[in-house]
C-alpha cells in the first residue's frame, strides 16, 4: 500500500484498514473537518470522495463563491466570520464589498434591522448608504430604482476549491491524512448502534467515526448507516453573461462590490469579464438524492442540472431593470446558465453533529461555501473537545423531532424556505406548511377559545387566545398596545391581558410541547448527576430546575429534573431543545447499562395552572392537600383530580403561585375541562405561550435557553452560580469551579425602555437581538470581545415597562446605568433595572412561596 | 431575404449514454436538451444572412411539446418566428420528417413567399441520417449543396464551399436552394438577455401533422464500446512519475 504525499493527488491511493475517522466527500465542508481533525491532534484520518479531485462534482464545484458577513442568526454570522478568517489565512479570499440594495420601503427598514444584527454581533463596518452612494461603488447600477444600500465592505469571493486543496495537503503533509479519491462508499457498517466500517468500492475500512460531508448526497449516505440527515437537494439558478465590455481589462475576478437585489431574491456579481447572475426567486424545485446522476453520466458536474429557462424569465427582467447597462447590451450573451443543486434543510439550518441515531456517525451537511470552514473547525472541536467554540445548537443534528425527519416535512418547510432566503423574516414568523402535526388532547377546546396557534416542536400552542379580547377592556391603559405593524405582526395585546388575568387571578396554560422522559433503573442516580449542576441527591418529591453544562462550563441546556423514586427521575425540557437534550442525557447514561431512558413526550401531557387563585381552583377539584404547609414549593407528588390521578409538580416560569400539572396524554381533556369548570367561580383565564415564555418570564428576570443561555455564557456571567457546588462529578464541573474563581468577563442584567419614542412620534418596541450601545451611541463589548446585545425583549405589563435582557461588561452592569439600544436606526434610552438574577416583579419571590 | 432553418431537439450528452430499459431510446432522466452543433451554426447563418441582407428568418422543428423550447432558444439568438410540427415525442424516420417539413413549408411558402435558403445542419445529432435535408430538396425541386463550411448569397444565387482535403470546392446555386451546413461555418454567439426575453414574445405556429407510415424501422440501440471512458489526472510533475509507474503496471505493460 503507497500513503499518498503531499501532492495532493492520489488517485491511485488504496484505502487503509483502519482508521481514527473516515470523512466522507471532500467538498469545502469534507476538506474542513478533515484538516481541522488533524490540526486537533487526530491521526490516521481518511478522506474519501467518489468523484476526481479538486472538484469532485458536488455543490461546491459551482458554488457563486462569495460571502456575505452579516445574518441575523448569531451562529451562522459567527461561522461566517470564522470561515472568512480561514479563507483569508490561506490566501483564497478577494475582498469585493458588498451592498444589498433595497427597492421598497419595507426593505430600507429591513436593512436597519441589518445594521441592528452587524452591531450585535460585532461586524463592522457595515454602512446604509444612499442610491447615489450605490451607484459610486457600482456604476452600473439603475440607482433610479433603488432606495439604498446596506453596505458590508468586508464582504467577498473566496476560491473554495483552492481552499480544499490547500486544507488537504496540509493534513497530508503532517502525515496525518490519507486522501482517497475515485471511491464510492457502498455501505457503512453499524453494530449495536455504533458505526463500525465503511465499505467502498475500494475496500473496507474500519473506523469508530465517520463523518458524513457529502452535501446533496447526504441523506443517501446516511441512510446506509440507517440515520436520517434532513435535507432536500434544491435548484439555484445561476446564469453568467458576458463578455462585458466594462470589466475588459478586469485584472481579477472581482473588482466591484457583489450586490444583492434583495427585494427580487437574486444577486450580480462580478466574476472577471463577465457578470454572474444567480436567483432564489425561481418557484422551488426540490429533487431527492437520488435524481442526482452518477459523475460519468452527468453532462456538466453531477449537481449542475439543465438549465430550465421558463423559470428565469422574471429574473430577467429583474436583473434588466437593475443593471441595464449589462444586462441589456444586446452584445452581453449568456454564456452559462445552470440549476446549480444545493442543500436545503426544513429550518434553513446546517446539519451537524452526531446523528442520534448512530453513535459515532457525524453530520457535516446542508453548510454553504460562505460557512464552510467555519462549520469544518466548530465540528472538528465538537468531535475531539466534546464541545466547539462558536454554539451550534440551532444546527445540531439532534435537534429534529420524529415528523420533522420525514420526507414530506423536509420537502414541505425547504419548499417554503427557499423564496425566504433573501426574505423579510419577521423573528416570530410562522410556518405555513404542514401544520397541526401535533396537537394538544385539549387542542378543540383551544380552537374554541380562539387560540392563535404558534408551532413548537411540531406542537401546535396557542400563543393567546382570541375570545380573551374582553380582558382588553378590563385592564385600560395597563395595556400596552402598539401602532407599528412591525412590532404588531405575530403579536396581540391580548398576551399582555392574559398576563394580568394571571396575575391578579389565575391562567390555564398548554405546555404539551414540553418534552418529557424519565431516567429509571440503579444507575438512574449517577446518570442525573452526571449531566446536571445542581444536586440531583434529593428526597423523593422534589423538582430541581438546573443548568446542563457543556464541558467548557456554558449553557447546553436549562430544565427540570423531578425526582419521582430512589431510581426514577424525569426530566422535562422545552420542545426545542428536547431531542438534543435526549442525546445528551441518553449519552451519559451510566456506561455499565444500569441506567434507561424513556422518552414520554407523547405519553404525557401537561397544563399549567398559576395565579393566586390557582390553590383555590386546585382544591376545589382535589380532595388532596394542596396548602402552601401540604404542599411545597419544589415539591412534586401525585394528586387525584376527579379521577384522574395527577402528577402535580410545584414550580413556576411565570413567578405566581401554582403546578405544573401532568397526566396521561389521553386524559389530558378530561383534566382541561375540569380545571376549566373549577376556575370559572375565580376568573381563570386560558393563557397562550406570549405570557408563559415572553412577559411572566421576563418579569421574573428568568432565562430562556437559546436566548440567555448558550454554551458562550457561563453560570456566573448568567447570574446562576448556587453558594455550593456539588461534590458529585459532573460535566462542565471543571470550567465551573474555574468560573466562580475569576471575575466574570459580563453580567446579564436586565434593562427597561425609558423611552419608546422614535423620531417620528411613534412609539417601538424592541422584539429582541438589538445592540446595547452606551447612550452616545458606542458599541458595548466585554473584555472577550462578545458584544452586549438584547438576548429577550419582551413587555412586563405588571411592572409597566418594556424589558429587555443583556449581558453587560461589569463596569456597566450597574444599577441605574444609563444605556440605549439601538432599534430600527434609532436609539433608544434604557436603563439597567435589575443586576444578576434578581426577579423585577415580586423580587422576594414571595408568590410562588405563597 | 427570407431564410429557414430547421432544427432537431436532442439530448445533450456530455456523459456516459444509458439506454432506456427496452434499448430503444437513450435514457434522458439527467439530460438536457439542445440542437446539434451544425444546426447552432445553421441559425448563426441565418441570423446574420437577415442581419446583413434585411428579410425574414424563420426555425422549424419537428418535435414533441417540449422542442418549443429549442425554438425559443434561436429566436433568443435573432430568428424572428418559429414553427412547431409538434408530435408526440416518437422518433420519426427521415422520410416521414421530410414528408411533414415540406408540407409545413409549402403552407408557410403559400402565405408568404417563397424561403431563398433552407438551411439545414448537416445531420442530427442523435440518430445522423444526412437525410432530410435531402429529402425536402428533392421533393420541393429546389437544387441542395450538402456539409458546407461556407453560404454566401450572391444576387440570384448562393455561393456554397464545402471542406475538402487541401482546400474547399466551390458550388453556386440559384435560390431558391437547399443547404445543409457545418459546424464551423460560423462561430454562433451566445444570446443576449434582452434577445432571450424577447423571444418569449415571438409567435410560434404550432401544427400537429398526421405521421406518415414509418419505412425505416429502429430495431434497437447500441451503445458503441468505449464510450463514457474519462481520463483521470494521476499527478503532475516530477511527483507524478510514482503513480505512472504504478498505472503503467497495473495495466501489464511494464
Amino acid at each position: 500500500m503507497r500513503r499518498t504525499s503531499g501532492a495532493g493527488h492520489s488517485t491511485v491511493s488504496d484505502p487503509p484498514t483502519h482508521a481514527r475517522a473516515v470523512v466522507i466527500g471532500c467538498g469545502i465542508v469534507g476538506n474542513s473537518v478533515a484538516y481541522h481533525l488533524c490540526r486537533l491532534g487526530w491521526r490516521d484520518v481518511v478522506l474519501l470522495d467518489k468523484g476526481p479531485l479538486p472538484n469532485p462534482g458536488g455543490s461546491t464545484g459551482h458554488a457563486s463563491n462569495f460571502i456575505y458577513l452579516v445574518d441575523h442568526s448569531k451562529e451562522m454570522t459567527a461561522l461566517t466570520v470564522d470561515s472568512v478568517d480561514q479563507y483569508r489565512e490561506m490566501g483564497v479570499f478577494t475582498q469585493s464589498g458588498g451592498i444589498e440594495v433595497a427597492r421598497t420601503k419595507e426593505r430600507m427598514q429591513e436593512l436597519t434591522r441589518r445594521m441592528s444584527s452587524a452591531a450585535s454581533w460585532g461586524i463592522e463596518p457595515v454602512s446604509l448608504i444612499s442610491p447615489a452612494e450605490v451607484k459610486e461603488l457600482v456604476p452600473f447600477i439603475d440607482e433610479s430604482i433603488i432606495r439604498g444600500g446596506f453596505y458590508t465592505p468586508g464582504v467577498g469571493v473566496v476560491d473554495s476549491l483552492r481552499a480544499g486543496t490547500i486544507m488537504r495537503e496540509r493534513a497530508q503533509a503532517s502525515g496525518a491524512l490519507q486522501v482517497i479519491a475515485n471511491t464510492e462508499v457502498i455501505a457503512i457498517d453499524v453494530e449495536h448502534g455504533r458505526v463500525r466500517c465503511v465499505r467502498t468500492t475500494a475496500g473496507e475500512i474500519a473506523a469508530e467515526t465517520v463523518v458524513i460531508s457529502c452535501g446533496v448526497w447526504s441523506p443517501r449516505v446516511a441512510r446506509m448507516a440507517g440515520a436520517h440527515i434532513p435535507l432536500t437537494p434544491a435548484v439555484h439558478q445561476m446564469i453568467d453573461v458576458g463578455p462585458v465590455p466594462r470589466f475588459a481589462g478586469a485584472k481579477g475576478d472581482i473588482e466591484v462590490p457583489i450586490v444583492r437585489d434583495m427585494d427580487t431574491n437574486m444577486y450580480e456579481r462580478q466574476a472577471g469579464g463577465d457578470l454572474e447572475i444567480g436567483s432564489y426567486a425561481h418557484r422551488p424545485i426540490l429533487y431527492d438524492p437520488e435524481d442526482i446522476p452518477p459523475i460519468e453520466r452527468a453532462a456538466l458536474s453531477p449537481t449542475e442540472f439543465p438549465f430550465t429557462q421558463p423559470d428565469f424569465e422574471v429574473q430577467m427582467q429583474h436583473a434588466l431593470e437593475l443593471m441595464p447597462e449589462i444586462v441589456g447590451d444586446e452584445k452581453v450573451g449568456v454564456k452559462y446558465a445552470i440549476n446549480g443543486i444545493l442543500s436545503l434543510t426544513p429550518d434553513g439550518m446546517p446539519v451537524l453533529g452526531e446523528s442520534p441515531d448512530v453513535r459515532g456517525l457525524w453530520s457535516a451537511a446542508a453548510v454553504w461555501v460562505k460557512e464552510g470552514p467555519g462549520t469544518g473547525k466548530a465540528l472538528a472541536e465538537w468531535m475531539v473537545h466534546g464541545e466547539s467554540e462558536i454554539d451550534l445548537h440551532s444546527s445540531d443534528i439532534a435537534r429534529f423531532h420524529e415528523h420533522q425527519k420525514t420526507r414530506a416535512h423536509v420537502r414541505a418547510r425547504a419548499a417554503e424556505g427557499f423564496n425566504k432566503t433573501y426574505g423579510i423574516v419577521h423573528p416570530s414568523e410562522q410556518w405555513a406548511s404542514n401544520r397541526n402535526v401535533r396537537l394538544a388532547p385539549f387542542h378543540e377546546r383551544e380552537r374554541l377559545l380562539e387560540a392563535m396557534f404558534f408551532e413548537a416542536a411540531g406542537w401546535e400552542r396557542p400563543m393567546w387566545y382570541e375570545s380573551n379580547s374582553r380582558l382588553l377592556e378590563e385592564f385600560g391603559d395597563r395595556i400596552t398596545r402598539r401602532t407599528s405593524e412591525w412590532e404588531s405582526r405575530w403579536w396581540s395585546p391580548i398576551i399582555n391581558a392574559e398576563h394580568l388575568a394571571m396575575r391578579e387571578r389565575a391562567g390555564l396554560f398548554d405546555l404539551s410541547a414540553f418534552t418529557i422522559f424519565d431516567i429509571i433503573g440503579p444507575g438512574a442516580l449517577e446518570s442525573v448527576q452526571k449531566v446536571t449542576l445542581r444536586q440531583m441527591e434529593v428526597p423523593v418529591g422534589r423538582n430541581v430546575y438546573t443548568p446542563v453544562l457543556s464541558p467548557n462550563g456554558g449553557f447546553k441546556s436549562d430544565l427540570t429534573v423531578m425526582r419521582l423514586g430512589d431510581d426514577h427521575f424525569r426530566v422535562v425540557t422545552g420542545g426545542a431543545a428536547g431531542m438534543s437534550d435526549k442525546k445528551w442525557f441518553a449519552d451519559h447514561l451510566a456506561a455499565d447499562g444500569t441506567a434507561q431512558l424513556f422518552d414520554l413526550t407523547s405519553a404525557m401531557t401537561t397544563v399549567g395552572l398559576w395565579g393566586p387563585r390557582a390553590r383555590e381552583i386546585l382544591a376545589s377539584t382535589t380532595g388532596d392537600d394542596v396548602t402552601n404547609d401540604g404542599f411545597k414549593f419544589g415539591s412534586c407528588r401525585t394528586i387525584d383530580v376527579g379521577t384522574v390521578r395527577v402528577l402535580a409538580s410545584r414550580i413556576s416560569y411565570v413567578g405566581d403561585l401554582g403546578w405544573e400539572l401532568y397526566v396521561p396524554i389521553e386524559q389530558g381533556m378530561r383534566l382541561w375541562d375540569m380545571l376549566w369548570e373549577a376556575g370559572r367561580p375565580f376568573g381563570l383565564a386560558a393563557c397562550g405561550i406570549g405570557v408563559y415564555g415572553t412577559t411572566g418570564r421576563l418579569e421574573k428576570c428568568y432565562r430562556a435557553h437559546g436566548n440567555e443561555l448558550e454554551t458562550e455564557y457561563n453560570v456566573v456571567e448568567a447570574g446562576m452560580q448556587a453558594p455550593r457546588v456539588k461534590s458529585e462529578d459532573f460535566v462542565g464541573k471543571e470550567a465551573h469551579l474555574r468560573h466562580r474563581d475569576e471575575e466574570p468577563a459580563a453580567v446579564l442584567c436586565t434593562l427597561t425602555v425609558d423611552d419608546h419614542t422614535s423620531k417620528s412620534g411613534e412609539k417601538r418596541y424592541m422584539l429582541g437581538r438589538e445592540p446595547i450601545l452606551t447612550r452616545d451611541g458606542k458599541p458595548v463589548a466585554d473584555r472577550r470581545g462578545r458584544h452586549s446585545y438584547v438576548t429577550s425583549a419582551g413587555a412586563g405589563p405588571s411592572v409597566g415597562k418594556h424589558i429587555l435582557m443583556a449581558y453587560l461588561p461589569p463596569e456597566q452592569a450597574v444599577l441605574g446605568e444609563r444605556l440605549a439600544v439601538q432599534y430600527m436606526g434609532e436609539r433608544y434610552p434604557v436603563t439597567v433595572a435589575v443586576v444578576g438574577s434578581t426577579p423585577l416583579f415580586d423580587p422576594e419571590n414571595a408568590r410562588v412561596r405563597s | 431575404m427570407r431564410v429557414l432553418v430547421c432544427v432537431k431537439r436532442v439530448p445533450f450528452t456530455g456523459g456516459k449514454m444509458v439506454l432506456a430499459a427496452d434499448s430503444m431510446a437513450l435514457e434522458t432522466k439527467h439530460l438536457g436538451f439542445t440542437i446539434s452543433p451544425h444546426e447552432e451554426c445553421g441559425v448563426e447563418e441565418a441570423v446574420r444572412l437577415i442581419e446583413a441582407n434585411g428579410g425574414e428568418s424563420v426555425v422549424l422543428t419537428l418535435g414533441p411539446a417540449e422542442a418549443v423550447e429549442q425554438l425559443r432558444d434561436a429566436m433568443a439568438l435573432g430568428i424572428d418566428r418559429a414553427i412547431h410540427l409538434r408530435t408526440d415525442g416518437s422518433e420519426w424516420d427521415p422520410d416521414a420528417t421530410a414528408a411533414v417539413i415540406v408540407d409545413a413549408i409549402r403552407t408557410d411558402e403559400s402565405a408568404t413567399g417563397l424561403f431563398d435558403l433552407i438551411v439545414f445542419g448537416s445531420e442530427s445529432a442523435d440518430s445522423g441520417g444526412y437525410q432530410v435535408g435531402l429529402r425536402v430538396a428533392h421533393a420541393l425541386g429546389r437544387p441542395a449543396v450538402t456539409g458546407l463550411k461556407g453560404v454566401k448569397p450572391e444576387g440570384g444565387s448562393v455561393r456554397c464551399e464545402q471542406e475538402v482535403e487541401g482546400g474547399r470546392d466551390v458550388y453556386v446555386v440559384p435560390m431558391p436552394a437547399v443547404v445543409t451546413v457545418k459546424e464551423g461555418l460560423n462561430l454562433p454567439r451566445y444570446p443576449s438577455v434582452p434577445g432571450r426575453m424577447r423571444a418569449g414574445r415571438k409567435p410560434v405556429a404550432t401544427s400537429a401533422p398526421a405521421r406518415p407510415a414509418a419505412r425505416l424501422e429502429l430495431v434497437r440501440l447500441v451503445v458503441p464500446p468505449g464510450q463514457g471512458r474519462r481520463a483521470e489526472v494521476l499527478g503532475s510533475g516530477a511527483a507524478a512519475a510514482p503513480a505512472v509507474v504504478d498505472m503503467l503496471r497495473k495495466i501489464g505493460v511494464v
